[in-house]
């Protein structure tokens, strides 16, 4: 005679847990069940129920009389043992089960089905190349969906400059505050801190071969050709363009981009070229207020390290950067604007109908603008340096 | 009839709220408000829109904290709880969210092994079988355990989120709006699954619902949400008898006739 019961305190407090007492004699395992069957204490008796066994053709009898209650977690544990048990070839019944108990064992056989194993995972190697298939079919269909949706919205600014009307000035100012006006701290505090960097490095550099004075050409071209303009790229890309996806994203998910269209509104001249516009007309501006402010961060720090007073670093800057340096960079500000809001209202018209797929958009968006004005710019340079600017 | 009864014993009481209030800024949406759920029992809240049943939901198993007042849930004040009483309490009740609130990186058996795996101690072959057990028992198909919630209609949803607020068992069941958005069909045998299970397993239901065939078909005592408060709680038949314009109007309106009569109907036959 063994008593099989969980270590104290298992069961409820006042309650008592679940034991179980088997006896074996001859053909027949009597099993006694007792105490409170629930998920704390009766998952503690498994391995005791695991380990019970009898004769073949032998007889199981469970004497349930002092179960004093039962959750499923419970009933699923006997009838699995008692089922265990009939396939070892035994007989099993249950005695004295009360109402309760006598139901609970039934819903357990009624509920017992099997249960499919999860698929197999996929061969890791095969997994392998068709993940690259699928990525390279997807970029592919990516790029032409891209180049027709710019296609709309060109042809839908041109639309809205043939009929002026059309266009909605009211967020077309809206945008042009959040994405122009609000972004001037942070593009103005990167660029400064930009400049500062750039003009120490370039001193302590410049310092060894006593060419101090040059520190004025290193950051007049380099902040005003690449660094003001890219940086303000990658700024706006990564607070509007982001923001682009995410708002239309929302209201793709909140079917408000259907309704639209069922009211008789395009989405693309009310959404996307609100958008577009702004960010074309205020991206120029941005780099303008970046280049400046890298320039200032680097005469700062000309004038406190290495002497070079403000006024001989304007003139420096007069004698030495032609007035194309500047242009260069601004000329591309309006490409990279139309860049980030292609994109980023793009993405957000393709989110599908899950509040996951507007944050998996979002980022796509902002890394997909950000290598968009990468390549942009070195299109750009190569095409510079080929007409000799 | 009553709203309160403190004659009953308090072991008798799956949760009792005394002059609970809940307030977002300005706006107050509970004051003063008094509530008994007696263990076992299936009640159903009931309110116009904006009378902040889902709050009362919310605020009894602490996703919102009430301003005022005591809220007893199976003998305990859940605001005085340490965070390991709480987590303790946590596992004695489960939650059946709107739209089912399922993990959806989860397959609905995972869903289903979340809160078994946080609070028991079991193999994985046991998590297994338990999980497809419950699969079964709140009338999925056994393939339903390897999809993803995405891949489930509506229907099954909820289905899955009951199955995964019943894996510990709990005293006491949260349901909101479980018939909202399913056809006539499926909301007739989500409210047998939910007697069913009620039957089996004994516990206690507190159910936000606008369903009057819900409320008809399975609910032992009715509250009605009105005037930042429970105004009366009581059955059916009481419900029937009060003579608050609001109350009067929902159970004797053109939809709760129709409400009573198939009910009668299906009482005849």
């Amino acid at each position: 005679m063994s008593v099989i019961e969980p270590s104290a305190n298992a069961g409820n407090g006042e309650v008592q847990a679940a034991w179980l007492r088997s006896d074996l004699r001859d053909r027949l395992l009597h099993l006694v069940a007792g105490g409170r069957w629930n998920m704390a204490s009766a998952v503690l008796l498994q391995t005791d129920l695991e380990a019970l066994g009898g004769p073949s053709g032998g007889v199981v009898e469970l004497n349930a009389a002092e179960i004093v209650g039962i959750d499923t977690t419970g009933a699923w544990l006997i009838y699995r043992t008692l089922k265990r048990l009939r396939a070892e070839g035994l007989e099993t019944r249950v005695v004295n089960a009360s109402e309760s108990v006598a139901e609970m064992l039934d819903q357990m056989a009624a509920n017992d089905k099997p249960h499919p194993a999860p698929p197999e995972a996929e061969n890791a190697f095969l997994a392998m190349i068709r993940r690259v298939g699928e990525t390279t079919e997807e970029i592919l269909f990516e790029v032409i969906d891209g180049i027709a949706f710019l296609g709309l919205v060109m042809a839908t600014l041109a639309g809205s400059i043939l009929h002026p009307s059309r266009l909605r000035l009211t967020p077309l100012v809206f945008h042009m505050e959040k994405v122009g006006l609000n972004a001037i701290p942070i593009v103005g505090l990167i660029s400064f801190l930009i400049g500062v960097v750039l003009a120490y490095q370039g001193a302590t550099q410049l310092q060894k071969f006593g060419a101090e004075v040059f520190v004025v050409d290193l950051i007049g071209v380099s902040v005003l050709r690449e660094i003001g303009i890219l940086l303000t790229a990658i700024v706006v890309a990564g607070r509007s363009g982001s923001a682009f996806t995410a708002q239309i994203g929302s209201m793709k998910v909140n079917e408000e981009v259907d309704a639209m269209r069922t009211l008789g509104l395009d989405p693309i001249q009310v959404l996307v070229i609100p958008r577009v516009l702004a960010l074309v007309l205020m991206l120029p501006l941005l780099a303008f207020f970046s280049d400046i402010m890298g320039l200032l961060g680097g005469a700062l720090m000309a004038w406190s390290v290495l002497d070079v007073s403000p006024g001989m670093f304007i003139e420096r800057l007069n004698t030495s950067i032609g007035m194309w340096t500047f242009w260069v960079g601004i000329i591309k500000a309006p490409v990279f604007g139309l860049l980030i809001a292609l994109v980023g209202c793009y993405e957000g018209l393709q989110v599908a109908n899950s509040a996951e797929s507007v944050g998996s958009r979002t980022t796509r968006s902002v890394v997909e603008s950000i290598f968009l004005v990468m390549i942009v710019d070195a299109v750009f340079s190569i095409f510079f340096a080929y007409i000799g600017i | 009839m009553e709203v309160i009864n403190d004659s009953l014993p308090s072991s008798a009481m799956a949760m009792r709220l005394r002059g609970v209030k809940s307030q977002f800024g300005a706006q107050v949406i509970h004051d003063d408000l008094d509530l008994d759920v007696r263990r076992g029992e299936i009640l159903g809240i009931v309110g116009g829109s904006g009378t902040g049943k889902s709050v009362l939901l919310r605020t009894i198993i602490g996703l919102n904290k009430a301003r005022e007042g005591r809220i007893d849930v199976l003998g305990e004040d859940v605001a005085g709880l340490s965070p390991k009483e709480r987590h303790e309490i946590e596992a004695r009740w489960g939650v059946l969210f709107q739209d089912g609130a399922l993990f959806s990186s989860l397959t609905v058996a995972q869903n289903i092994q979340v809160p078994l795996k946080e609070h028991t101690e079991m193999s994985e072959e046991l998590l297994d079988e338990i999980a497809a057990l419950k699969i079964s028992m709140v009338g999925l198909p056994p393939e339903a355990g390897n999809k993803y919630p995405s891949e489930l209609s509506g229907g099954m949803r909820k289905r899955a989120g009951l199955a995964r607020a019943l894996a510990l068992d709990p005293d006491i069941v949260f349901l909101d709006e479980p018939t909202a958005g399913l056809d006539p069909i499926g909301a007739a045998e989500f409210d047998q699954l939910i007697l069913r299970l009620h039957r089996a397993m004994g516990m206690t239901v507190f159910m936000v619902t606008h369903d009057l065939d819900s409320l008809h078909a399975i609910c032992d005592r009715i509250a009605v949400l009105a005037e930042k408060r429970v105004i009366v709680c009581g059955s059916m038949a009481e419900m029937l008898q009060q003579s608050h314009p609001w109350i009067h109007e929902y159970f004797h309106g053109p939809r709760a006739r129709a409400a009573t009569a198939t009910n009668e109907d299906s009482l005849v036959g």
